[in-house]
């Protein structure tokens, strides 16, 4: 989108949103969708498939389990590693990777979270299509260059990446969060990297990252498409086919619990003060998941009718958008809390979120309330799998974090059976409000 | 009982407008033009209401009022007061928002599909049933100004780029930012606000647009039940503002606290709805994806990979505005160059345009994503929802969408550089370029920090 297009939204779309549709696997529905297919390739990447016949295209994931949790004490080495791959291939050059696809009319895409890094590709299903995009995305995958012209280049691009997010106060303070949450620990390692960590980094460092960890038994595919399982089958070997077995990498390490509160201000020139708090949350696969998933909908995840809101927003105007989340990962993400005010406001704001934050850990939600949040959960279901888009990433998640294949299905009946008492036991058993970091951004009054 | 009598009456005087393919129109007897597009795919509905209003209907002085009046349209009716309209939704299970761009001002809902109806009683009640309370509005203003502080105030580019827009358009509705000018948010009062919405929220200046698991007929039939009792006003057009041809290059400097220099530039340049000849707009749509279609493009084939002289270039082209608009450059100078080096790197583009004509290959390559596309945007009936609200909303009509892809396929190499030759010239041209203070003892200009007597 370009300045020409701009829209603004009446909620704070970015935060909240990214946090729900990315990092909370959320309810899907099988009579919108077909089952799952779960199988794994001759080289034992495990794919996941739901064939979608109704319009002319193929969507595909192709996931590592090699984000920025495996820096290994190289910030952004695995965010760059996954920039080079489609930057110069086998024979071809970033510019003729780029020219074939574009004449495919296919769209590859790369990234990298701190657990996973990822391929993706949006192609049309006739076969004159699809079969050359899945070479290129092999391609891609098993063969990729790291010539020197190429990172270079790539690394001088995340070197200004990093430079753009030190000039906006929203993500100086998500790095500070993961900073003082996780320390040196792997999730405290910024996923783009920073200046200097960049700087320090060469060619062989990424192909090594590349070596260890793009190799089928780390991978899995997902794949949603007007194909059939026969198809299916075959591109999922013409995609990942000629990858090495390899092994995948042990797990990591468990989050260590903070032992004390702690508050950091960082000095920023803004007219508001962006505030984050937290600490380490839960992780994907986590008993305590649904009851805390629940009760965060009531208060700061449900959009503008959350506590959080209601206080901050709705009854004093203090802050466009507040919110908090649970971001399970596979080791303990975190739970957090944001807002941003005008300076003069900060302490009033930060001061509101901790007492609604307390009172909360304190009493729980009221029946009233958790009614609601699972009306909502539960009656918003079809809305998660509603397009190929949105099912090919759920369906890499499962596959990602080995969730059972009715994780899907089952999903509205375990929020259904979410009571008031385990949501107020989950959050006095898990939230500390004495024990979290807290950052504050802006200028001081 | 009486709803029920006039919900008859209605239906014997509407007039279905039927299309080819799957997308139904309709118009209420009190001007509401309802489209209905099927897509049967998964048991979802979006409804969306938009509005023929946006910043760029606005004047000095009460800029950001159509935004203002969006945050205002949830703040409560007599029959559902502040609040109710999210929780029901959201007890409904759906999902709700609303946006509000220079040319219209839309608000939708996605729910499950047997609850369309409570999208429509909602959306219904508050077109002609606003309260607009003081204390409401005094709250929620705030709320917009935090909201202009984090997405323009602290942001460094969209700074850049709202300066931009201010000199780049004299006159045009288009010089306006859609989030309003600080201070006219802070001197905006209720009364503006009401004679606001009482200008431009009636049926005759909306568009229902439903996109999904539905059956036309019913749809029309509960669209009359809820919003044909609703009264038309009489509606003044928004006068035309054609923006004064520009007379030579314009430039303005930046300069904030930031990290990384930014450079935005734009070329005034005609869109489909006021092209003398509509092949011009389609010429400048291709002309723009040769720019900047995906990586095999010429700004990232040239300038990022090529030349290394940007970090990151864009090209921009709306092709469905309502008013004559800008195909917009943009970059971030790659670490060693000069804003002004890539400044003339993107012009040495444009001029490249100009000077020569467009491979077959390249041409047949970019069309053919720009087919794909329209392949993979139906994946999303929101999507879907916006192209057909944007272009009814700027009164071009639904059938540009059924042309845009034998249109793109006419587009020749030699339409592409005539309209580089008659649009991209120097003396059509702003240039605005970010230039960053140090970020550590940086005195950024702030808006003057809010004091009661502004609100109250």
């Amino acid at each position: 989108m370009f300045a020409d297009g701009i829209v603004t939204n009446r909620v704070g779309g970015w935060c909240r949103s990214w946090s729900a549709a990315l990092l909370l696997l959320l309810p899907a529905v099988s009579w919108a969708m077909a089952p799952i297919q779960h199988w794994q390739t001759a080289n034992g990447a495990r794919v996941y498939f739901v064939p979608a016949p109704e319009l002319p295209m193929v969507d595909v994931r192709v996931v590592f389990d090699a984000g920025s949790a495996r820096d290994n004490g190289h910030p952004g080495l695995a965010h760059l590693t996954n920039a080079l791959l489609d930057q110069g291939a086998g024979e071809l050059t970033a510019d003729q990777i780029a020219d074939r696809l574009a004449g495919l009319g296919a769209q590859l895409s790369t990234g990298a979270m701190r657990d996973m890094a990822w391929v993706s590709l949006r192609t049309l299903s006739a076969p004159d299509r699809l079969d050359p995009a899945a070479d290129l995305v092999a391609k891609v995958l098993t063969q990729p260059a790291f010539k020197k012209v190429a990172f270079d280049r790539e690394q001088q691009r995340l070197i200004v990446a990093a430079r753009q997010r030190d000039q906006q106060p929203s993500a100086v303070a998500e790095q500070a969060f993961y900073r003082d949450v996780y320390g040196e620990q792997p999730y405290g390692s910024p996923p783009g990297g920073t200046v200097d960590s960049l700087q320090g980094l060469n060619p062989e460092d990424a192909r090594g990252f590349y070596l260890r960890y793009y190799v089928a038994h780390n991978a899995t595919v997902a794949i949603v498409g007007a194909l059939d399982t026969k198809q299916a089958h075959s591109l999922a070997e013409r995609l990942v086919g000629k990858l090495p077995a390899g092994q995948a990498p042990d797990p990591l390490p468990k989050v260590r619990d903070l032992t004390h509160g702690k508050t950091q201000r960082v000095d920023f020139p803004a007219s508001q003060t962006t505030i984050l708090m937290g600490a380490p949350g839960v992780t994907r696969t986590d008993p305590d998941y649904f009851a805390l998933y629940v009760g965060n909908y009531v208060l700061g995840g449900g959009g503008l009718v959350s506590r959080l809101n209601e206080q901050i927003r709705e009854k004093r105007g203090l802050s466009y958008s507040v919110y908090s989340y649970f971001a399970p990962m596979a080791r303990r993400g975190p739970f957090l809390l944001g807002l941003q005010t005008r300076n003069d406001k900060a302490g009033e704001a930060l001061d509101l979120m901790k007492k609604v934050l307390d009172r909360y850990v304190k009493n729980g939600p009221t029946a009233k309330e958790v009614e609601a949040a699972k009306k909502n959960i539960t009656g918003g279901f079809p809305l998660r799998v509603d397009t190929n888009a949105k099912i090919v990433e759920y369906l890499a998640m499962i596959g990602y974090y080995r969730l059972p294949l009715d994780y899907l299905k089952t999903f509205n009946r375990k929020v259904q059976a979410v009571t008031r008492e385990q949501i107020h036991a989950a959050f006095q058993r898990r939230v500390h409000p004495d024990r979290m970091v807290t950052v504050i951004v802006g200028g001081r009054q | 009982m009486f709803r029920v009598v006039l919900w008859i009456l209605l239906f014997a005087l509407a007039m279905p407008a039927a299309m080819a393919g799957p997308v139904h129109q309709y118009r209420l007897d009190n001007g509401l033009k309802v489209i209905v597009k099927e897509d049967h795919r998964a048991p979802v509905v979006v409804s969306q209401v938009w509005y023929k209003v946006g910043s760029s209907y606005e004047h000095s002085g009460i800029t950001g009022i159509s935004h203002v009046l969006e945050h205002m349209m949830f703040q409560g009716t007599k029959k559902y007061p502040a609040g109710d309209f999210s929780r029901i939704i959201a007890e409904n299970g759906g999902t709700e928002n609303a946006f509000t761009s220079r040319d219209y001002t839309a608000y939708f809902q996605m729910l499950a599909k047997s609850r369309l109806p409570v999208s429509f009683r909602l959306e219904a009640d508050r077109m002609r049933n606003l309260l607009l309370k003081k204390k409401e509005f005094e709250k929620e203003v705030r709320v917009v100004m935090e909201e202009r502080r984090m997405r323009t105030d602290d942001n460094p580019e969209a700074l850049t780029a709202e300066r931009f827009d201010a000199v780049a358009y004299a006159n045009s509705g288009y010089h306006i930012p859609v989030i309003g000018w600080m201070n006219d948010l802070q001197h905006l009062t209720v009364a503006d606000l009401k004679a606001w919405y009482h200008r431009f929220y009636a049926p005759n200046n909306a568009i229902l647009v439903v996109v999904g698991d539905v059956d036309p007929a019913h749809v029309y039939a509960l669209a009359k039940r809820y919003f044909g009792p609703l009264k038309p006003s009489k509606i003044q057009p928004p006068k035309p503002r054609q923006e004064v041809e520009q007379k030579g290059i314009r430039r303005i400097v930046i300069n904030v606290p930031a990290e990384t220099p930014y450079v935005l530039m734009g070329y005034h340049v005609p869109v489909l709805r006021t092209a003398k000849d509509p092949q011009d707009a389609y010429a400048l749509e291709v002309l723009s994806a040769i720019l900047d279609a995906g990586d095999s493009a010429r700004l990232a084939r040239n300038l990022v990979r090529g030349s290394q002289v940007a970090a990151s270039a864009d090209a921009g082209y709306n092709l469905y505005a309502r008013q004559d608009s800008l195909l917009m450059l943009d970059g971030v100078p790659a670490t060693g160059h000069t804003a002004d080096q890539l400044e003339q790197a993107l012009r040495e583009q444009i001029a490249e345009l100009r000077d020569k004509p467009v491979s077959e290959a390249e041409l047949e390559r970019v069309k053919t994503q720009l087919v794909a596309e329209k392949t993979y945007h139906q994946d999303s009936q929101f999507y879907q929802g916006m192209q057909i609200g944007t272009v009814e909303s700027v009164g071009l009509g639904l059938s540009v969408l059924d042309q845009y892809i034998p249109r793109i396929r006419s587009v020749t190499a030699k339409q592409v550089q005539a309209v580089a030759r008659k649009y991209l010239v120097d003396n059509h041209l702003t240039v605005a370029v970010l230039k960053p203070l140090p970020m550590k003892d940086g005195h950024r200009p702030r808006p003057r920090p809010l004091g009661g007597e502004h609100v109250r």
